[in-house]
């Protein structure tokens, strides 16, 4: 049911919901015009696309309460599409984003986030932000010092306007900042750049256009591997920003349901001239600091935004780009996890590398998805090297026999094969070995390869071998994990058979 | 014993908490089942309305905590009012003869921990109106509709005081597979045993009216209850409220939402009109 949702779900908390959409809509326009400069393209692409995405994903997304628009993590991954194809293209790859995460959705894609462990959400959300104070620095560069002192005095606004009593916590603090930088501006005549000299704002509401590239295989092959990146790292984001407004909100949502959302709100802006989009970390946690807690709260941003947008189109192309800048550069301190680096002294190495092998790959590639795959392979081999060291083998002479009972104890797998292999001593010269595997785990093929080879080496030397609880130990080995889902079962392969 | 289907009453300090315990010893005592006294903690949203709009360094971790601290408070509190509440129905129900009932506290909204529960649910006793609901408005509560339908058990709508042990029953039956099904549960229960069973049926009294009527009185008379039929005609809400209060019914037993969902949008539910109107306590079959 992609458009159930409760009474509560929307009606639940109205004021709340209302006041923060507000503020987020007034947190979403500078970031929109400054991730559509980072894709190259005009302001109202941005703005369209937030829209759009945030009133379509009020009805059919499945948490409650995130924000979602165009965002700097799927801007960045536009850039070379848009200066070499142009926007239609980019429209074109939106759709197919759109397309690609629905087909997610049903496949059940969303369920796969539990492979994606703490340390690398971790070091995906401070990528971003290095991702998104580093899309600031062409503002920073060879400008005349104006730029700097407002840039300076904006950021100032925006921590410490919301310390004055009584008004500081009802007038968001960005939008103070955005209003005095361009009022300065203006009225003192100094001449930088400002959001009207980057392009195109939105003056109508969204038209409907069907994005004007020719329908072939071509034009597939340009789009698809963009669309493709676009999908992983729209749902990636999106599923991590469900899980930290799970948590801040104490309650559930359906994370299928939501990558098939994110799909038809990115078809919806493909259609109506917007780029993809996905939920925002940053957006979402101002959301529920405003006391925004319901679907109302999503869609009330969308249109506070278009209202917002079209009736003060002129003023906002008055805007300097070094408000944008401070708002920006709040939103990287604020995504940043801080507290990820003080922690590190506590944290396990193996934690930590992952955490900045993430950040690292991602600052390199520019591609959050590539980021999110070197650091999920580097989890799971460091957990396979953990494991590993859970195996151990004892072993008993029985000397009138000349018979050696070997015991194998843990997990043996690819990884811990050759260990396992090392601790039989095929020198001792034996009529009978036994290795009793009762309270041992076959995991995979390599297990049994090595087990075999054990077996042979101890032929050669003349000896005969017996195995123990040969089935038992290999049960393990079954790729349905399903058959064993009942705790008695598990009991029975892992407990000791 | 324990594994006997039970008497689920919902209190949640509403004017109607008292009755609905009431109600629940008066089934209990009747079907001899256990009765458990649940009162759920509905986790409301913090009304913070912090409007700067910024990040600063860590506000994820600080709002976080914020938040815990904010509805760890709420929690304690809830859950202490709620146990007095409980405290108060378990000693009502002592003094009416039901022995050692269950106190239960969930956190959660109503309508999952009720699914969640459903199997060891027997009869589920509501009151019409939550807490946040004044007593004399004749509103149904919010959480009434979702509760009845997610409920695959019969429910009893409460809506005032336990005046008296009810004695007459009045039984909405329009011959319908629903309703027959309805009449069988009612043949099987303990709980109607001796009452005066009123089986009615608003039609237009045609002959097929008649045949409907009749077999429903055969029905509920070969199951050994005393029961007197009518036909009755005209609106159906209207019909069924006057017949109960000329024959001082006490209890209204009837189906609930047996139509489709696309009818209800567009004509009104019965059901729901029924519950806000009726003076006296409505049993559902589901």
């Amino acid at each position: 049911m992609l458009l159930h949702s409760t009474k509560a779900d929307w009606f639940g908390n109205i004021r709340g919901d209302l006041l923060a959409g507000i503020v987020v809509a007034l947190a979403l326009i500078p970031e929109a015009i400054a991730f559509s400069i980072i894709a190259g393209v005009d302001p109202k692409v941005g703005l369209y696309a937030s829209f759009c995405i945030s009133v379509i994903i009020a009805f059919v997304g499945g948490r409650p309460g995130m924000i979602t628009a165009a965002t700097g993590a799927m801007a960045l991954l536009m850039v070379t599409l848009v200066k070499n194809h142009g926007l239609e293209y980019l429209l074109a790859a939106t759709l197919l984003t759109g397309v690609l995460q629905i087909v997610a959705g049903y496949l059940k894609l969303g369920n796969l986030m539990s492979f994606v462990s703490k340390s690398v959400v971790t070091g995906f959300v401070n990528a971003l932000a290095i991702l998104i104070f580093m899309a600031q620095l062409p503002e920073l560069t060879n400008v005349t010092w104006h730029v700097y002192a407002m840039t300076a005095v904006g950021l100032g606004i925006i921590y410490l306007f919301p310390l004055i009593p009584l008004i500081g916590k009802s007038i968001p603090s960005p939008l103070v900042c955005i209003v005095v930088l361009t009022v300065v501006a203006v009225m003192a005549g100094i001449d930088i750049r400002n959001v009207g000299d980057m392009g195109d704002l939105p003056d109508t509401l969204p038209i409907f256009l069907w994005p004007d590239v020719p329908l072939n295989l071509e034009t597939l092959m340009i789009i698809l591997p963009y669309a493709v990146s676009l999908t992983v790292v729209g749902l990636l984001e999106s599923m991590m920003t469900a899980t930290i407004v799970d948590d801040l909100t104490d309650s559930n949502s359906d994370k299928n349901r939501e990558c098939k959302g994110q799909g038809i709100a990115n078809i919806g802006a493909g259609l109506l001239g917007g780029m993809a989009g996905c939920a925002m970390i940053g957006q979402s946690v101002i959301n529920v600091k405003s006391g925004g807690r319901g679907r109302l709260s999503t869609l009330a941003a969308g249109v506070f935004l278009i209202v917002m947008v079209v009736f003060l189109g002129p003023w906002l192309s008055l805007i300097p780009m070094a408000a944008l800048v401070a708002v920006m550069i709040m939103v990287a301190i604020g995504t940043f996890s801080w507290r990820s680096v003080t922690d590190m002294k506590q944290h396990p190495l193996s934690t930590n590398i992952v955490m900045v092998v993430t950040v690292v790959v991602v600052v390199a590639t520019h591609n959050l998805a590539y980021g999110v795959l070197a650091g999920v392979l580097l989890a799971a081999l460091f957990f396979a090297n953990k494991v590993s060291h859970f195996m151990y083998v004892t072993s008993e002479l029985d000397e009138a026999a000349a018979t050696r009972t070997y015991q194998v104890v843990g997990q043996v797998f690819f990884n811990s094969a050759d260990k396992f292999i090392d601790q039989f001593d095929f020198k001792e010269v034996l009529s009978k070995v036994v290795i009793d595997l009762n309270r041992a785990h076959f995991w995979d093929i390599s297990a049994v390869a090595s087990l075999d080879k054990v077996v042979i080496k101890f032929r050669r030397e003349g000896a005969d071998v017996e195995l123990i609880g040969l089935n038992e130990a290999s049960s393990t080995i079954i790729d349905r994990f399903g058959v064993h889902d009942k705790p008695e079962e598990i009991d029975k392969v892992l407990g000791g058979h | 014993m324990n594994n006997r289907r039970t008497v689920l009453a919902c209190i949640d300090g509403s004017a109607f908490s008292d009755a609905v315990a009431d109600y629940a010893g008066w089934i209990a005592r009747r079907v001899d089942a256990p009765v458990t006294l649940l009162h759920n903690i509905e986790h409301g949203h913090s009304a913070d309305s912090n409007l700067s709009g910024n990040l600063t360094p860590g506000e994820r971790e600080e709002l976080l905590e914020e938040l815990t601290e904010l509805e760890s408070r709420r929690s304690k509190i809830l859950i202490e009012q709620g146990r007095r509440m409980l405290d108060s129905a378990y000693q009502r129900l002592l003094d009416s003869g039901v022995t050692k009932p269950a106190l239960l506290q969930r956190h959660g909204s109503l309508v999952d921990s009720l699914i969640e529960m459903e199997e060891e649910i027997r009869v589920l006793v509501v009151g019409v109106r939550g807490e946040s609901h004044g007593r004399e408005a004749s509103v149904l509560g919010t959480q009434l509709e979702p509760v009845i339908r997610a409920m695959h058990r019969p429910v009893l709508v409460v809506n005032r005081d336990f005046q008296r042990i009810p004695e007459r029953l009045m039984i909405a039956y329009d011959g319908s597979e629903a309703a027959s099904k309805g009449l069988d549960m009612l043949t099987l229960s303990p709980l109607y045993r001796g009452m005066e069973c009123h089986l009615v049926h608003v039609g237009e009294n045609s002959s097929r009216d008649q045949d409907i009527l009749a077999e429903g009185v055969a029905i509920l008379k070969q199951a050994g209850l005393e029961v007197t039929g009518s036909n009755l005609t005209g609106d159906v809400e209207e019909a069924l409220l006057q017949y109960q209060q000329s024959h001082n019914i006490d209890l209204i037993v009837m189906g609930a939402f047996g139509h489709s969902r696309l009818r209800e949008i567009l004509f009104g539910s019965r059901t729901l009109s029924i519950l806000s109107n009726a003076r006296i306590p409505l049993l559902l079959l589901r």
